[in-house]
């Protein structure tokens, strides 16, 4: 016999289920009167600092067809990569920054849009700096837990180069799925794939 | 002194994988197409993961945690057995989480959802709108009312129907601990034949979600009780920070 180590195990997840939007963004799906807005559908409070971006994506499943009932989640730091929480013992962030969305995807196509800043560079537990990324956090029926991942910047090909986990991918071929690429407009587009040879890099933080 | 050399709480204590459900679970038909089926890109959390929203009490309105009351209109009620749910949020090391925002949604009593591609024949309750929330105080303690939940049929296999239970989504101090789950209700039947739980291995792992009745927080004459308590991740404690020897 050995002494217990006292370590509670982590509530196990399940599945969002189709209905995620009744209790996430009540609201988009015509419950009214409970709650004034659906939480994360803004990230801005008000005029915000630093290069203001959308971020747009679709999720697709293993045959190619996209999730019309995903509830998307970004968090990020602002632009000059600070994260408005009080976990970040850098200083404080932009005040009219959340840092936090949540999109319940448009009901025809399920892409999920955000209003946002490109994010300022973070630093890794070492001290290294990592590229500007943005943290998603993907739920929905049919997933059993909450697939984290990141979107990086295709137009920051040096900061890129020098990212600690990009640069620890073993293919880096499936770097390109971590890629939010420029839509010529101010815009980025990401998209995620569940499954494929797309598949993108789901992170295990 | 650069940033990183700050005193910092070490990183998330990794998810123990096993313990959550198989992400490929043939029997949840869904699962079979929406698993990823790379492995997993394994790293210490950084400031990403550690960081998360804040949600501050005063977001909340006087009827977020009453679903019995907050979609009903005046002077009228959600129908079915009204029940306390309550319980503790803590981490892995047991310390409460305060603060946390938990978001909680649900079928009514008839186990239907106020939903339109909702294709249950039960009936709708009018005065019953099925989310609710609730935010830690400083002991990581929670509390909301409802109506116990129905049992619903689902389209997966033949036959099959979810057990009675309460979807929660979770957010602690950093994204890492983002968490949604479900609770289920001591002695449902159901629980055994649903393959959305089967696809937890470990016995202990599915009992972690089953609610037990609290006779000692239940109403009389008002309202029975279930505690549910919820552990999310924990962040390693050390007094020796991880970097090279003389620095
Ligand atoms: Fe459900």
């Amino acid at each position: 016999m050995v002494q217990p180590l006292d370590i509670l195990k982590e509530t196990s997840s399940q599945t969002a289920g189709p209905y995620v939007h009744i209790g996430c963004t009540p609201n988009i799906t015509g419950i009214h009167g409970i709650y004034d807005a659906d939480l994360g559908a803004s990230m801005k409070t008000g005029p915000v600092k630093g290069q203001e971006i959308t971020l747009t994506g679709t999720v697709y499943d293993g045959m190619g067809a996209a999730l019309k009932d995903a509830m998307v989640e970004i968090w990020q730091a602002d632009a000059a990569g600070i994260y408005p929480s009080a976990q970040d013992p850098r200083g404080s962030a932009d005040p009219n920054f959340t840092g936090w969305g949540r999109s319940a995807g448009d009901m025809q196509t399920g892409a999920y849009r955000f209003e946002t800043v490109k994010p300022g560079r973070v630093p890794f537990p070492d001290g290294r700096m990592q590229a500007p990324h943005v943290t998603f956090w993907i739920v929905a029926r049919g997933i059993n837990i909450g697939l984290h991942t990141r979107a990086y910047f295709a137009d920051e090909p040096e900061a890129n180069a020098e990212d600690p986990i990009l640069t620890r991918i073993e293919h880096q071929s499936r770097i390109p799925t971590l890629l939010a690429e420029p839509d010529g407009s101010g815009g980025y587009r990401f998209d995620i794939h569940l499954q494929g040879p797309n598949e993108t890099v789901f992170f295990d933080i | 002194m650069s940033n990183a050399d700050k005193a910092r709480a070490g990183g998330y204590i990794p998810r123990d994988r096993g313990w959550h459900p198989a992400p490929f679970h043939p029997p949840y038909k869904t699962s079979v197409k929406r698993a990823p089926q790379a492995a997993l890109l394994s790293f210490p959390s950084t400031l990403s993961e550690e960081t998360g929203p804040v949600f501050g009490h005063t977001m909340l309105g006087p009827l977020d945690n009453d679903l019995i009351l907050n979609f009903a209109a005046p002077g009228e009620a959600a129908i079915g057995p009204r029940i306390i749910v309550h319980g503790r949020v803590r981490d892995e090391a047991g310390r409460g989480v305060a603060g946390a925002l938990l978001e909680v949604w649900q079928a009514n009593a008839g186990g239907r959802y106020r939903h339109k591609k909702e294709s249950y024949l039960a009936a709708l309750d009018p005065n019953f709108g099925g989310c609710g929330r609730v935010i830690t105080d400083a002991d990581g303690r929670y509390e909301f009312r409802t109506v116990m939940p129905g049992p619903y049929p689902w389209p997966n296999g033949m036959n099959d129907w979810r057990p009675a239970h309460i979807h929660f989504s979770l957010f602690g101090a950093g994204f890492a601990q983002r968490l949604i789950t479900q609770m289920y209700f001591e002695g449902d039947p159901l629980i055994a034949h649903c393959p959305i739980i089967g696809s937890i291995s470990d016995p202990a792992a599915v009992g972690a979600l089953v609610a037990p009745l609290d006779m000692a927080r239940t109403v009389p004459m008002d309202a029975r009780a279930y505690k549910f308590d919820i552990t999310l991740r924990g962040r390693r404690q050390t007094a020796f920070e991880n970097r090279p020897e003389g620095l």
